[in-house]
Order: structure tokens, then C-alpha cells, then sequence
């Protein structure tokens, strides 16, 4: 029988060396007492542990390691044989320890749990009252309560996080002191210590009241994340039941209070910021483009994000008309500057296009989300149909000599025309408003094309009809 | 008469409460070691916890209640008679601090009412933000409350200083935003998300040189919803949400019971705030998230198109679809895991690992952590089989609670 006496300082690294030492030499689990150096004496007689490391590797990955050194901090006296129990197993089954079934993989992450969950209401539930600074430094104090032995792993968070002042945690285990920069642990005060007052409590106090919604109350989800056990050493805590007793009567007074008139300030800043109302009829393109903003003609404004005007040259003789915007132009608000848009604006160059006015037949980007993507979706003819007074009023104020349809939907706004686009592509026909129309394809129909020659052929085509646009416009 | 710290402090905390967020996980890594005071980056602490159930992780408090707005829903709308108040920037510094070195919380969540002008106001804001940055090396962590009128310039500012920005949507339908907060405008609100979000894509970009851009609302941004001020069902709200999900990347969407308000608007009704429809709000969202849901299918349970206040949403979904049920737990994808009811995500990890070990059976599950009293009627094992139960016409019964006796008087 072997027999392990832990520190109270400084445990972990004697737990890990002496189980490293007894795993080498194969000692089996049973074998071994794990002590606490305050605990009494052990039940049997014990023999000095192996001088130096046995004839076995030890051998452990950086996740059980660190499982184990936290499952040692456990308060149950059990820990520290089961994490050598699982160290000494490992040894022979590597498996075990990577399924959440096995019995006490399960035990142990429950342990491990415990003792996070410790350490973490630590760094959420120690406050701090300021002492008189010594030096330059400012200078803290708190009392805490752990349930597991968590302080040592616990306080190296509290020295990131504070590094520029000295602090102190006491608790009954180890005090923690973190001065001028250094961490270092010191054996537990006898008593709990006296701290002064400090007067950012009281503001604490405050705020902790008045962020209180009293008709909301649910004090069970209170309870369960702010243990009752952890509230003697919360300034916060001796107000709640005083914010209760009130909770009720505060909201019965809310409801029963009758609606007040507002003040007399109120109807003047409210007039100051009335917009002034949007005209019926446009009389220039800058004041239709304002009214789209605001457009619900059809519910696709409810879903996009906003409206996308047309932009380019309003003296253009060559306007060019897209289906609608896609997910790109929906999220910058301006027409053509996805991947279509992209690809368009590179014909259009190869083309010699020149002044012009870019826009789309529908004004807002109709999608259907799936996944954590907007899917496209093509205009139906009523959201085209609402949307054509806007491309009306883009046609009358542009006054282009000729208009290129891109795909379909364009094809449809513009003619009012819905046959198959591939016998009329290249074509020139007439605007429901009179004037030339050719016709083309979108874009993305290339970027569809799964085909090269294909997709090839269909660029050859649409920059064809762009320089043939070109010449007709002049 | 002055004000104190003190009374500002009360006026502007509880102005502050309607918020619901007060999230500090999952922004970037940094601590003080380096200079300064703070760290942020690791799971969110929640300092304390007051009787509503809420967490208190950040000082979550306004700059200043007085607003020029007149939304319905808003305890500080420019028609309400509650008592004002305004913290100067060094207050709110000042506040942040002392409550941070003592350990009472991780961070600052400013929002503010509208003075003068959104930019103003913005800017404001901004000069706090910048202040705890750069005067006092604050590395805590930093929500600003973003302003959707306010300029580009100005809220791309925030981002540099801020781990999240947030901007309300405020109410699921577009028309209620109208009718009930005039002064906004839907397609505005959206339109900043829609910066925020390129904003923040922008800084995650390398420029050529392979140089990282700053760091932009590491912690992404949210928003919130108020559930019960409208007629919105609860289709609406998370095609809503699901929305914002795809168009703007969120982190989050808060969703929050409308309560009453002191001073209230006699445009809404007073009544207790639906605590269980905003439950289960949350729950559809998480499913929405990590579980692989579509809106609709989640929403399109009921005809009604709200969800099922006695069960769960995942449970109301399961019971409309039982063809899909039983399923084989040694054999199923993580996808169909993730539909039984009762498991988690973390249970179908664990399931996942644990079936590389040889077969799960019904008390591995158990140890594993799944609800078995819901998963029964849907799951199979070597040692266990529904029989009949998947299909029983009872089983919904199984799982909601007994309808109460209506009182009478």
C-alpha cells in the first residue's frame, strides 16, 4: 500500500508527479491512498513511494491531462484516486476515455463540471472592496467561499484580467495575493478578514435595483444560476428581498395608471421631425428615386433590405435593364455589383459602352432564405407589374433612345411581353411606352452555363447586342 | 435641481432594462497583461442575477433618456412624462470602471435616446467607446447600442471600439414599426445591419499585402424583437429573424416580451408580458440555428401559425411529422439526430463518439444526457422499441400538461 499526502499549497503538481511515478511502475489503482495534508492518518501501513521513474512510458494526451488536473480540485476525497484510476487505464485502453458512455469517462466529466462550474461562479461571484493603495498601485480585497479547491487553478484569471492593480482573494482554503505584477498563494486566513466599506457598493446597489424588470419576476431561474449558497458574500443579495415585496405593487401601479398627456415639448419636437409628404407625381428623377425608397407597392420591400435605384448617366441615351437586385446589390444598394453585375460591367467595357443608365425591372431583391443563405427567387408578374412605375418614371425623366432588356423578367417589364426569351434574343421590339427595346441575356444566365462553349457563345452574343446597342443609341 | 450620480444612475439603469441582451461571450482574446485594465474573449461571465431571472453581465445603462422620438412601446418616448436624466461621458467612464475593478461586471452595454440629431447622439456614444479604449487601455468588453440613422462614418467608428453592435429591429412587421415608432423606418434599420455586416466582412478581409484590417465588432452584431406589441404571429417573427440570419449575418436575435412600462402609451395594452410565447421564441430560434430547422417548417405546425405553448417546438414539430419516427440511434445521420426531441446538440456529439465504442444502448443514453422520457416514442436501441407508442393518439397528451379548470368568476 502506497499513501500520497497532498498540500495544501501546491497540490496539483505533487498529485500529477507522484501519479506519473506510480503509473510507470504499474501500481495498480487500488494500491494507493490519495491524502490531504490536513486529513487524519491513513487505515493501513504504507510503504515509501519508487525511488525515480519505472520501466513504463506514461503516457497521456493534453485533453485528459488537463481533464484529470481539474477533476483533482474536486472536493469529494475520491478525485484523486479516480483520476489515477483513469490515468493508470489509459496506459492500456486509449479508447475508453473518448466515449461519453463508458461509467467513468462519464464521472469524471461530471467531476470536471462540478469544478468548472466552481471555479467559473468564482470569477462571476468575488467582489472586490478597494483598500487604502500603498503605492502607486490601487489596491483590492475580496472573501470567497469555493466550494471544490479551485483557487489555484481559479486566480491566474483574476491577474490577466486585473493587471494593473494589487489584489487579494482570501478564502478557507489558500489566499490568493497578486501584487505588483506577481501571483503568489499564501496558507488560508484564520478568520474571515474584515474589509473596509467601500462606497461603489452602494452605487452597485443601485444599478443592481433599477435593472430589476418587476414584471418579469422568475426567481427559481434567479436561484438556480446565483446559488443561495454563494449570497452571504454578495453586497447585492440582502436587497432582493425588499425588490420582491415591491414587484407586484410596482406593476399593479403601472397598470393601473391612467395614460398622462404628453409634454407641452413633445408636439414641437414632433413636428420639427414630420417628414414632409412625398408628392403623388415626381418632377425629377432625384424626387422619384426618394419616393422608391419608401415603396410598399408589393410586400418584397418587408423581406429586402432596401430599395435599389437605378444609377449611371441620367443624359444617357442607352438604358439597360436588369431583373431585379441580387444578394449583393441588396445589402450595398446600388444596381450591378455582385457577380452578374461584375461580369456585365466587363462586356459592357469589351462592348465600348459608354454613358448610360443602369437599373432593374423590380427594385427590391425577392429571396427565400435557406440554411444561413438568401436564396434567389424571380420576380413573379404582379411584383413586376407594381414595380413598372417606378421603371416608368426612371423611362420618362432618362428619355433613352433605346433600352436593352436583360433576361426575361426585363424582357416582360419593358414589352410587356412573356414568350420564351431564346427566339427573341437579339431582337429589337417595342416598349409597352413606345421607343426601341433589344433584347438580351441576364448576366447570370452566363455565370449558369455549365457548359464553356456555351457559356462562351452566350457572352459573344450579349456583347454582340451591347455594341449594337451602342450604334443604334447614337 | 442637480441631479446625483446616484439618481442618474437609478433613471438610467431603469430605462435600461427592456433591453434583453446582455451577452459578453465570443469576441476576440486579450487581456491586460499586455497594459491597461480587462480581458474579454472566453465564455461571458454573468456577475449576478437579479429576481426577473436576467443576467447581469454588463453595466447596461442609457447616456441618457431623453429622446425625440415617440415610439409606443418605449418607456422614454418623447411623450411620456417619465423623469430625465444624462450622464456626461467622463460619469459613464468613470462608472464602468469602478464596477469593472471590482468585479462586478464584464463590460459596458451603452444605448442611448435620441438627442438633438441620431449623429449627435452617435457621437456621443462613439467618444465614450473611444475614451475606455484609448485613455484607460479598457479591455473589457464593449455592446454600443447602434443608432440606425446615424451616418456610415460614424458607426463604422463604433465598430473599431465596440465587440458588438446592436441594432433594434425593434417589431417583426414592418407596418407596426411605422405605426407604432414613426420616426423609424424599416428599410433604414435594415440598411445599417446591412453596413454593419459589410463593415465587419471588410475587416476579415487580408489586403494584398496580407496586412489584417483592424479588428471590427469582433462579437458580431444582434438585435431585438419585442414579441406581444403587435398583432405579428409567431410566423412572422421567425420568418423575421430568419431573415436577418441570412441577410445580415447576426449573432443573435433577442426577442422580448413586451411588459408594461411605467407612463405607458395608451396606443398598447397593458397586459402581463408572454413569457412562454417568448420561451418559446428562443427555443424555434435555436433550432433555427443548430438544428438544422427552416422557419417554416417550425411555424407551419399550426394552422394558427403561432407555436404550441404547452410543448416545446422541436416536440410539436415531431408529433406532426411521426412518419420520420422511429429512428435507429446507432444508425441515423447527425441531421436526424438532431430532430429527436429530448436530444441536444451536445447529446448527438456524444451519441456520435460513444457509437465508435460499439452499440449505444438505452442507458448509455441516459448517462449521455438524454431526456429518454421525451426521445421514448421516437427512438430506437438494441434494447428498446416504441412498439405502437410513435403512433399513439395520446401521445401528444404524454407531454402537455393537463389543460386548467378556466375559473369561473
Amino acid at each position: 500500500m502506497y499513501r500520497v499526502t497532498l498540500p495544501q499549497l501546491g497540490f496539483a503538481a505533487v498529485w500529477r508527479d507522484a501519479a506519473r511515478n506510480l503509473a510507470s511502475h504499474d501500481v495498480p489503482p487500488e494500491d494507493i491512498e490519495w491524502l490531504r495534508g490536513d486529513g487524519g492518518g491513513g487505515l493501513f501501513d504504507h510503504e515509501p513511494l519508487p525511488e525515480g521513474d519505472g520501466p513504463l512510458k506514461v503516457v497521456a494526451t493534453k485533453p485528459l491531462i488537463d481533464l484529470l488536473e481539474t477533476v483533482i480540485c474536486h472536493s469529494d476525497p475520491e478525485s484523486r484516486a479516480l483520476a489515477y484510476r483513469a490515468l493508470s487505464r489509459h496506459q492500456n485502453d486509449r479508447g475508453a476515455i473518448a466515449n461519453p458512455a463508458d461509467p467513468l469517462t462519464d464521472k469524471l466529466h461530471d467531476m470536471a463540471k462540478s469544478v468548472r462550474r466552481d471555479i467559473h461562479k468564482m470569477h462571476a461571484f468575488v467582489r472586490f472592496r478597494e483598500l487604502e493603495a500603498e503605492g502607486e498601485r490601487r489596491s483590492f480585497a475580496a472573501w470567497f467561499e469555493p466550494t471544490h479547491w479551485s483557487v489555484e487553478r481559479g486566480t491566474p484569471f483574476f491577474a490577466k484580467r486585473f493587471g494593473d492593480m494589487d489584489w487579494l482573494i482570501a478564502t478557507p482554503q489558500a489566499t490568493a495575493i497578486f501584487k505588483d505584477g506577481a501571483l503568489r498563494f499564501a496558507p488560508p486566513p484564520e478568520t474571515r478578514p474584515d474589509l473596509p466599506d467601500d462606497a461603489s457598493e452602494a452605487l452597485w446597489g443601485t444599478y443592481f435595483r433599477n435593472i430589476f424588470n418587476p414584471a418579469r419576476v422568475k426567481i427559481s431561474a434567479m436561484k438556480s444560476e446565483m446559488p443561495v449558497k454563494y449570497w452571504k458574500n454578495l453586497p447585492e443579495t440582502r436587497l432582493i428581498p425588499e425588490m420582491l415585496a415591491d414587484a407586484e405593487g410596482r406593476v399593479e401601479r403601472m397598470r393601473a395608471a391612467m395614460p398622462t398627456d404628453p409634454p407641452k415639448r413633445s408636439a414641437k419636437i414632433l413636428e420639427r421631425l414630420a417628414a414632409a409628404p412625398m408628392p403623388d407625381m415626381p418632377d425629377s428623377l432625384e424626387e422619384a428615386g426618394q419616393a422608391a425608397r419608401a415603396c410598399t407597392r408589393c410586400h418584397l420591400c418587408e423581406a429586402a433590405t432596401q430599395t435599389v435605384w437605378g444609377e449611371g448617366d441620367p443624359d444617357a441615351r442607352l438604358m439597360i435593364v436588369g431583373e431585379q437586385p441580387g444578394d449583393h446589390e441588396d445589402l450595398q444598394g446600388r444596381p450591378f455589383v455582385g457577380p452578374a453585375g461584375t461580369l456585365l460591367r466587363e462586356i459592357m467595357a469589351d462592348a465600348g459602352v459608354g454613358p448610360v443608365w443602369l437599373t432593374n425591372a423590380v427594385k427590391h431583391f425577392k429571396f427565400q432564405p435557406r440554411g444561413k443563405r438568401r436564396m434567389h427567387q424571380s420576380p413573379d408578374r404582379t411584383e413586376i407589374e407594381h414595380c413598372q412605375w417606378w421603371l416608368g418614371l426612371e423611362r420618362r425623366f432618362i428619355q433613352p433612345q433605346l433600352t436593352v432588356a436583360l433576361g426575361a423578367s426585363a424582357a416582360y417589364a419593358l414589352t410587356g411581353n412573356a414568350r420564351p426569351l431564346t427566339p427573341r434574343r437579339g431582337t429589337i421590339e417595342t416598349a409597352r411606352d413606345g421607343g426601341p427595346v433589344l433584347i438580351s441575356w441576364h448576366p447570370s444566365y452566363l455565370l449558369r452555363l455549365r457548359d464553356a462553349a456555351q457559356a462562351e457563345d452566350a457572352r459573344g452574343q450579349l456583347r454582340a447586342d451591347l455594341s449594337r446597342a451602342v450604334a443604334e443609341a447614337a | 435641481m442637480k441631479q446625483s450620480l446616484q439618481q442618474k444612475l437609478a433613471i438610467l439603469a431603469d430605462a435600461a432594462k427592456y433591453d434583453a441582451s446582455c451577452a459578453s461571450s465570443g469576441t476576440s482574446r486579450r487581456d491586460s497583461r499586455s497594459g491597461g485594465i480587462g480581458s474579454a474573449g472566453g465564455t461571458g461571465i454573468c456577475h449576478a442575477y437579479t429576481p426577473d431571472g436576467r443576467c447581469i453581465s454588463l453595466l447596461k445603462i442609457l447616456m441618457t433618456n431623453f429622446c425625440i422620438y415617440d415610439c409606443a412601446y418605449c418607456i422614454n418616448r418623447v411623450s411620456s412624462q417619465v423623469e430625465r436624466a444624462r450622464f456626461s461621458p467622463e460619469e459613464v467612464v468613470t462608472l464602468t470602471l469602478e464596477f469593472y475593478r471590482r468585479n462586478y461586471i464584464e463590460g459596458l452595454f451603452l444605448s442611448s435616446g435620441i438627442i438633438r440629431s441620431p449623429d449627435d447622439t452617435m457621437a456621443d456614444m462613439v467618444r465614450i467607446a473611444r475614451m475606455l479604449r484609448q485613455d484607460h487601455g479598457f479591455k473589457g468588453y464593449i455592446h454600443l447600442k447602434t443608432i440606425p440613422e446615424a451616418s456610415r462614418e460614424l458607426i463604422d467608428e463604433a465598430g473599431l471600439y465596440a465587440d458588438r453592435l446592436s441594432i433594434n429591429i425593434e417589431l417583426p412587421r414592418d407596418d407596426s414599426v411605422r405605426q407604432l415608432a414613426p420616426q423609424k423606418k424599416p428599410e433604414t434599420i435594415r440598411g445599417a445591419m446591412a453596413g454593419v455586416r459589410m463593415s465587419r466582412e471588410a475587416s476579415l478581409d487580408r489586403s494584398h499585402t496580407g496586412k489584417r484590417a483592424a479588428k471590427f465588432a469582433p462579437a458580431g452584431q444582434s438585435t431585438q424583437m419585442i414579441v406581444g406589441a403587435d398583432g405579428a404571429n409567431d410566423r412572422d417573427i421567425l420568418t423575421t429573424s430568419s431573415r436577418l440570419y441570412t441577410g445580415y449575418k447576426l449573432r443573435r436575435v433577442y426577442y422580448s416580451a413586451f411588459s408594461p412600462i411605467p407612463d405607458a402609451s395608451s396606443a398598447l395594452p397593458l397586459v402581463k408580458p408572454p413569457m412562454m410565447r417568448e420561451h418559446r421564441l428562443y427555443q424555434a430560434d435555436w433550432l433555427m440555428r443548430f438544428y438544422g430547422f427552416e422557419a417554416g417548417e417550425i411555424a407551419d405546425v399550426a394552422p394558427s401559425g403561432n407555436l404550441d405553448l404547452a410543448i416545446d417546438p422541436k416536440l410539436a414539430w415531431a408529433l406532426v411529422n411521426r412518419q420520420d419516427f422511429p429512428v435507429d440511434v446507432n444508425r441515423a445521420s447527425r441531421d436526424m439526430l438532431l430532430r429527436v426531441p429530448g436530444f441536444g446538440t451536445k447529446t448527438v456529439d456524444r451519441i456520435i463518439a460513444a457509437r465508435r465504442s460499439g452499440p449505444v444502448r438505452y442507458h448509455d443514453l441516459l448517462r449521455i444526457g438524454a431526456l429518454m422520457n421525451k426521445a421514448q416514442p421516437f427512438v430506437t436501441l438494441p434494447d428498446w422499441h416504441p412498439g405502437g407508442l410513435t403512433d399513439s393518439d395520446t401521445l401528444r397528451a404524454r407531454f402537455a400538461p393537463a389543460p386548467e379548470q378556466m375559473s369561473l368568476f
